[in-house]
């Protein structure tokens, strides 16, 4: 297929992702609003875990704290999470499609400017959410991670929109590969655990359909550890790319600002997780404090602070 | 070591005490993690004015704006080192505390640490059923089998009376430690690169050439510790640039390539060596990196004064005025002109086309028909003579500006020149050439021997806080007695409680295979 085709096809594959996400939320949505409420198990207490062996599987890692109310989820309402979990899976191809194209129609890698790398983001981010839904249950994010992916491919749509063609020469390098890959990684793990700090602190203490505390607050801990090598990882890649495009691998141009900025706050998270009395609130108030300025380095610096990185146009 | 222990030594507060006492108290604080928590937020918050004022070092010409716009202000921010965020004394202190914090912080782990590493696993306590993870079964397992079996798990063992104590998970505390020991390694590379490295640019037109001597650079900036002789004494010269743009479509006249073809010669006396500079290739002599920053051109002129003698034949880099088109702005000095000096202002336009009101202008940044437009040919006193610095992309200081005698004024010449063409100034003045094009490229040479040093530092930490972060310490105690067993475990690791309780799960299933698996 020639380029122009092909970049139609993407543009329509961005499309459907949306509307498949927001189908996928109203799925999740069934589940959780008429799913059994969980009460706040407290962070601090630590769940004892009985074992009983010999005796089948001894505890699911979802199995109903004893000391929740057990009223039984309606059949449609388990089933609304289960559709939402494939429409999830269909949207999350067309979004790899959407990208795939998008790389043969340009024939570089997808990824040189807002447009395309906001698209890389959304992806990013519904990845690792179904990525760690295989192994652990946390199905009571779907909805919100839908939320964000939908908001985000459409704000790439409508105020990012670039058609496709080639980038600036600065930007050819085999280091966008490297470099910016890992940067969509890890802003995809940060989207979910900002997307959990954000119900950590919307969610009251007590009864709520809002999943409990813990679970958010694992949730987004297990993604930032994750995230945070892989963040390290991308500075490093972008100093080493900068070593080689303009002859220095540090000039505090103000991404370079803002990429370290955000490190030190995730840094800093990791801290305060480890620190008497930032635990729970305060070390959620830092992670979402460093998910702010990730997101003022994604959009802010290259609309409103001109530099080097800026070429990347919007 | 757990962090809540650490705190607990830490939170004892100053009490009656003398100087010593006092200091003491200081290091504390200093090193403790709280106040690591907060210079981190320091940190951060500090660096923010870096990208939101101009700074010095990357865009010296916005500072210079700075100042004319609003001279006051800029008085102010000067005076708190806000356009040299990054090498200012309040960012130093910041940073200098951290890291201090941050020794201070190191030194005991590592001794504990490596007290820990040679210290056996502590004795099972008397209740294991208290413990956060805890099982029972009925079987024959003798403690001695279950250490075997804790072993065969990787796990360090001592065994007791009826008991068995098995730890694993050192690697954390040995990433984390690592990762911390890295980042002052960045630290201390990323200074000693700056005391020994150098940096300059320099702009070489078609033709051209350059030697790595300090005199040859239009801006050279040293390292304190850099001298004149330390210099790689390389050269090259420029025999052909190449740019690329995109012809049709939404992104015409998008660059798509460039490039310098250079005759390298690396040692005085070697023989050259053919070299294609690129974006993202630099040219690399023994350590010292040569870069393409940028590019622009450099038309070639030809000036003959009023006694029919050539004052001036040569290219001259015009300064990019609208980047999309590479529309250019040229000033040509002549100050050996007779009888008296002359200046030109003119514009270079690389695809030079005609608009409906009888202007033109360049429709794309290739030199497809390239065209100079005169705008103003002077005669009379440039300044040049009086020693004093003078740009070359300026004609006149402006007090001498309103002193020169126009000559030639847009006006008077309607089309622009093409190669080969030429203006004769009225009076008998002389004669302006438009000879051919040239292009010019900017470099930036840099010698950073920190740079290897900070790579090497900046992987370890990226690999060590890997490590400190998935690795779990745990312990798993096991308590045998008349045919029944009991297992304790626990996880040190903040957070991690659900994915070990999967791992004491396993433990507990092998422990409890009885000889089933033993043939
Ligand atoms: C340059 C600034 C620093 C950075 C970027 C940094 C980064 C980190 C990171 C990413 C972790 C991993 C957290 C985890 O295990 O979950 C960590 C752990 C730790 N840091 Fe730092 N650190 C810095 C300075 C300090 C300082 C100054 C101290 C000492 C007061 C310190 C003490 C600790 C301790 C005790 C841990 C262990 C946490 C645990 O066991 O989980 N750090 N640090």
């Amino acid at each position: 297929m020639s380029a122009e085709p092909l970049a139609e096809l993407s543009d329509l594959f961005v499309v459907a992702a949306v509307l498949l996400y927001l189908f996928a939320m109203v799925g999740f949505a069934l589940e959780l609003a008429f799913g059994r409420a969980r009460v706040d198990a407290s962070a601090k207490g630590r769940a004892r875990t009985p074992v009983t062996v010999g005796g089948g599987p001894a505890s699911a890692p979802d199995a109903p704290p004893a000391d929740t109310p057990v009223a039984e989820t309606p059949r449609f309402a388990v089933l609304g999470g289960l559709a939402g979990l494939v429409l999830a899976w269909i949207g999350w191809a067309a979004n790899l499609g959407a990208i795939v194209t998008r790389g043969l129609a340009v024939d570089r890698w997808p990824w040189g400017n807002m447009y395309e790398f906001v698209v890389a983001i959304c992806f990013a981010a519904v990845t690792a959410f179904l990525g760690t839904q295989l192994r652990n249950n946390i199905r009571f994010l779907g909805g919100f991670v839908m939320v964000a992916a939908a908001l985000g491919l459409g704000l790439a749509v409508k105020v990012f929109y670039t058609s496709a063609g080639p980038v600036v020469p600065a930007l050819n390098s085999y280091w966008i590969a490297i470099h910016v890959s890992a940067a969509i990684l890890a802003t995809g793990l940060f989207v979910l655990a900002g997307t959990s700090g954000v119900l950590y602190l919307v969610r009251g203490d007590g009864l709520s359909r809002l999943p409990s505390k813990a679970d958010l607050e694992k949730a987004a801990h297990r993604a930032i550890v994750l995230a945070f090598p892989l963040w390290t990882f991308a500075v490093i890649a972008g100093a080493l790319w900068a070593d080689r495009a303009w002859g220095r691998y540090w000039g505090w141009d103000p991404k370079e600002v803002w990429s370290f900025i955000t490190w030190v706050g995730y840094a800093a998270y990791l801290h305060a997780r480890v620190t008497a009395g930032w635990r729970g609130r305060a070390a959620t108030i830092v992670q979402l404090v460093a998910f702010l300025c990730l997101l003022f380095n994604l959009i802010g610096v290259n609309i409103f602070i001109d530099g080097l990185h800026s070429y990347a146009d919007v | 070591m757990s962090v809540g222990e650490l705190e607990k030594e830490r939170e004892s507060k100053p009490a009656g005490m003398g100087p010593v006492g006092w200091l003491r108290w200081s290091w504390r604080t200093l090193t403790s993690m709280k106040t690591a928590l907060i210079l981190l937020f320091l940190f951060a918050l500090a660096s923010v004015p870096g990208s939101l004022v101009p700074q010095r070092s990357v865009e010296p010409d916005q500072v210079a704006r700075f100042y004319q716009d609003d001279p006051g202000l800029a008085e102010w921010y000067d005076r708190f080192q806000l356009f040299d965020v990054f090498t200012s004394v309040w960012f130093a202190a910041i940073y200098l505390l951290l890291f201090t914090s941050l020794i201070g912080c190191i030194i005991p782990r590592t001794t504990t640490y490596l007290r820990e590493l040679r210290r056996k696993p502590p004795a099972a306590p008397r209740n294991l059923t208290r413990l956060p993870h805890s099982a029972a079964f009925d079987g024959a397992l003798t403690a001695d089998e279950a250490a075997r079996r804790l072993r065969k798990l990787r796990f360090r063992v001592e065994t007791g009376d009826g008991w068995v104590a098995a730890e694993k998970g050192y690697l954390r505390e040995t990433g984390n430690l690592l990762f911390h020991i890295s980042l002052l390694g960045v630290l201390v590379a990323v200074g000693f690169g700056s005391l020994y490295g150098y940096r300059g640019n320099v702009l070489i037109a078609e033709g051209d050439g350059f030697a790595n001597t300090v005199a040859t650079y239009d801006r050279f900036i040293p390292g304190p510790q850099v001298s004149a002789e330390s210099l790689e004494p390389f050269s090259f010269d420029l025999t052909d640039f190449r740019a690329t743009y995109q012809v049709e479509g939404e992104k015409r006249g998008q660059e798509l390539d460039y490039s310098a073809y250079l005759k390298v010669t690396d040692t005085p006396g070697a023989a050259p060596r053919d070299y294609e500079l690129k974006v993202n290739e630099p040219l690399e002599v023994d350590g010292t990196q040569t870069y393409l920053i940028g590019h622009g051109y450099a038309p070639v002129f030809r000036v003959t004064d009023g006694k029919g003698q050539v004052a001036f034949e040569g290219a001259v880099p015009c300064l990019i005025a609208d980047k999309p088109t590479l529309t250019s702005e040229c000033v040509v000095k002549v100050p050996d002109a007779q009888p008296s000096p002359l200046g030109f202002l003119m514009r270079f336009l690389p695809t030079s086309v005609p608009l409906t009101d009888g202007s033109y202008a360049s429709a794309f940044p290739g030199a497809i028909q390239p065209g100079v437009e005169v705008l103003g040919a002077f005669s009379g006193d440039l300044g040049m003579g009086s020693g004093e610095p003078r740009s070359v992309y300026e004609l006149a200081p402006p007090e001498l500006m309103k002193k020169l005698k126009p000559l030639v004024m847009g006006k008077d010449v309607p089309k622009p020149l093409a190669p080969g063409e030429s203006i004769d100034l009225p009076g008998g003045a002389g004669k302006l050439e438009f000879v051919e094009v040239k292009e010019w490229m900017t470099l930036q040479i840099a010698y950073d021997p920190g740079r290897l040093p900070a790579l090497l530092a900046a992987s370890m930490a990226t690999i060590s806080i890997v490590f400190s972060l998935v690795i779990r310490r745990r312990r798993v105690w096991v308590r045998v007695k008349d045919g029944s067993v009991e297992v304790g475990g626990l996880t040190r690791t903040e957070g991690s409680a659900a994915g070990f309780a999967e791992e004491f799960d396993d433990i507990v299933k092998v422990l409890a295979a009885g000889d089933k698996d033993e043939r």
